[in-house]
């Protein structure tokens, strides 16, 4: 008798079968790929002023997407497709094959990456070719950069499959996930200079992780003389980990415990 | 041998019984139906052995385990059975052979994919998105995402709600050919003409209950029960219950000399024995 496939193997393949089958719904490509891409080219055309020295608004909103980038495909895009699949008698279905609980979240996991990986690599190329912004050189923004991604996208991933128990159902998820990453990235400081907001915004966003990655971004993407723009006159890196961190943890608990297979 | 054991199963939620006591044993390849109106604790008993639900009380034993396992017991106890759910539609943007192909990689020993499709008929459309099948060919799909991994029990929730009488007719063959394999299944319907067809043995279960246990041959006293004859005279419809219905029919066939007018005899429907029992115990069919 032949044994059972690794739960990695299965997480796996659930990745493969994901991407094939997102790469097919094309209101989930336009929506979760292209809708951040477009929104760069509105806002960075509309916005060309210099907001300090060497540093455009394109600049600084380009920063801000790449950070919402995260959002979008982790957070966003599970809290979304989870409860419709939910609605749609397959998680059930899954959960009546030997195939382990692990293995889903690994595939869901792999369609994040995937798509957080084209929709960076459209955000930057879009940034660089036509808002002058400049890739880092200096080799430790680049590791802040792979750092922040990593726990970004593990942090969103986390907190997507927790909220997925929050829509009732499949049909409204995107009504009540879409205005909760609205607000965020508007309290964040995606759409507009963080430190022109009102404080108690600027308090309210500072709880969430978004404002901590577009910060975090920003230190990448922008000159270091920036950080003293900043609300804290520092970039404050260290401080950015250890809330993602905490992010993640939270996420990852309620995942767990609130995950529903079934429509209740 | 006996696949599945219940005794004394129970299940309340917070408002409702909804299993009050049921005992069943069902042996190696039978097809075995549940039959009950809605709320009957149907769903509520099955989705217990599928392992889908906790019982408050009770011994249950599917294939020599007990299904409330958990970790790689739990994947273990899955590899041998397979579940047709009621209703599943998903948004279907994989084809059928990439959809039986990745389920068949769940199970330790699965079926080949492609022989599979060819056993539900669907050979067709093995390179059609599943959004694009009929609701009958979405059914024959699920049942062989239900059978890939060659399971010794299958579960069928209301195979055929929906179907048109041919759909219907085509699906009990493909269920006969798994009984031809020696699959188990556990069948649960609302039509009384798929229980008849398919069933080995039909338990009737109302109100969380188990009111008889039987072949639809015999259920209710069904093989024993009266016969009716009918015929027409001075064209009024009369009737007669009877244990010698050919009696009867001898008789008005000197009567009449001959031919009688709109003769019928005819003997209890499993549907009419079903609703006299349900109604029998104050339930209500929907």
């Amino acid at each position: 008798m032949k044994t059972l496939p690794s739960m990695l193997t299965l997480g796996i393949r659930r990745g493969n079968i994901e991407i094939r089958q997102f790469s097919r719904q094309r209101e989930s490509v336009v929506f979760t790929l292209l809708f951040p891409v477009m929104l760069m080219a509105i806002f960075g055309s509309v916005f060309k002023d210099t907001i300090a020295p060497g540093v455009t608004f394109s600049q600084y909103f380009v920063a801000g997407m790449i950070a919402s980038g995260l959002v979008n495909s982790g957070f966003q895009q599970l809290a979304i497709i989870i409860p419709m699949e939910r609605d749609f008698g397959s998680l059930k279905r899954l959960r009546g094959t030997p195939m382990p609980v692990a293995s889903y979240f690994i595939g869901k996991t792999i369609l994040v990456l995937a798509s957080m990986f084209i929709q960076l690599i459209l955000l930057l190329a879009g940034g660089v070719l036509f808002f002058g912004v400049h890739l880092p050189t200096a080799p430790s923004k680049w590791i802040t950069f792979i750092w922040l991604t990593i726990l970004g996208t593990a942090a969103s991933t986390a907190l997507g499959i927790a909220f997925s128990a929050v829509p009732k159902s499949g049909r409204g998820a995107s009504a009540v996930v879409s205005p909760v990453v609205i607000i965020l990235q508007f309290f964040s400081g995606v759409f507009f200079i963080f430190t022109q907001l009102p404080a108690w915004m600027q308090q309210v966003a500072a709880i969430f992780p978004l404002k901590w990655l577009c910060q975090g971004m920003r230190s990448v993407f922008l000159p270091d003389s920036f950080a003293t723009q900043e609300v804290a006159k520092s970039w404050e890196t260290g401080k950015t980990a250890v809330i993602l961190v905490v992010w993640l943890i939270v996420g990852l608990a309620f995942a767990i415990r609130t995950f529903k297979w079934e429509r209740s | 041998m006996s696949v599945i054991e219940v005794r004394g199963l129970r299940k309340s939620y917070p408002d409702t019984v909804a299993v009050d006591g049921v005992d069943l044993s069902i042996a190696q390849g039978e097809i075995f139906a549940l039959l009950g109106p809605n709320g009957a604790g149907k769903t509520t008993t099955v989705e217990i052995l599928e392992g889908f639900r906790k019982r408050d009380s009770g011994e249950v034993s599917v294939l020599g385990m007990d299904p409330q396992v958990t970790g790689h017991d739990a994947r273990e106890f899955r590899d041998r059975i397979g579940i047709v759910l009621q209703s599943t539609s998903d948004a279907g943007d994989l084809t059928v052979a990439e959809t039986m192909h990745h389920f068949s990689g769940y199970y330790a020993n699965p079926r080949n994919a492609d022989e599979v499709i060819a056993s539900v008929g669907l050979s067709e459309k093995s390179g059609s998105l599943i959004r694009t099948l009929s609701g009958g060919q979405r059914r024959r799909l699920d049942v062989g995402l239900g059978i890939i991994g060659s399971p010794e029990l299958l579960f069928l929730d209301e195979p055929t709600t929906g179907f048109d009488p041919e759909a219907r007719r085509s699906f009990w063959e493909l269920i006969n050919s798994l009984r031809n394999l020696g699959t188990t299944i556990l069948l649960t319907t609302h039509y009384l003409d798929e229980a008849e067809a398919l069933a080995d043995r039909v338990a009737v279960i109302n109100k969380g209950k188990i009111l008889e246990i039987s072949t639809p041959a015999n259920l209710g006293g069904r093989s024993t029960s009266l016969a009716r004859v009918q015929w027409e005279s001075n064209g009024a419809m009369i009737e007669e219950l009877t244990s010698e219905p050919t009696a009867v029919v001898q008789r008005l066939s000197s009567q009449f000399n001959g031919e009688i007018p709109k003769l019928i005899v005819s003997r209890p429907t499993l549907e009419d024995i079903y609703l006299e029992m349900i109604e029998a115990v104050g339930g209500s069919v929907e």
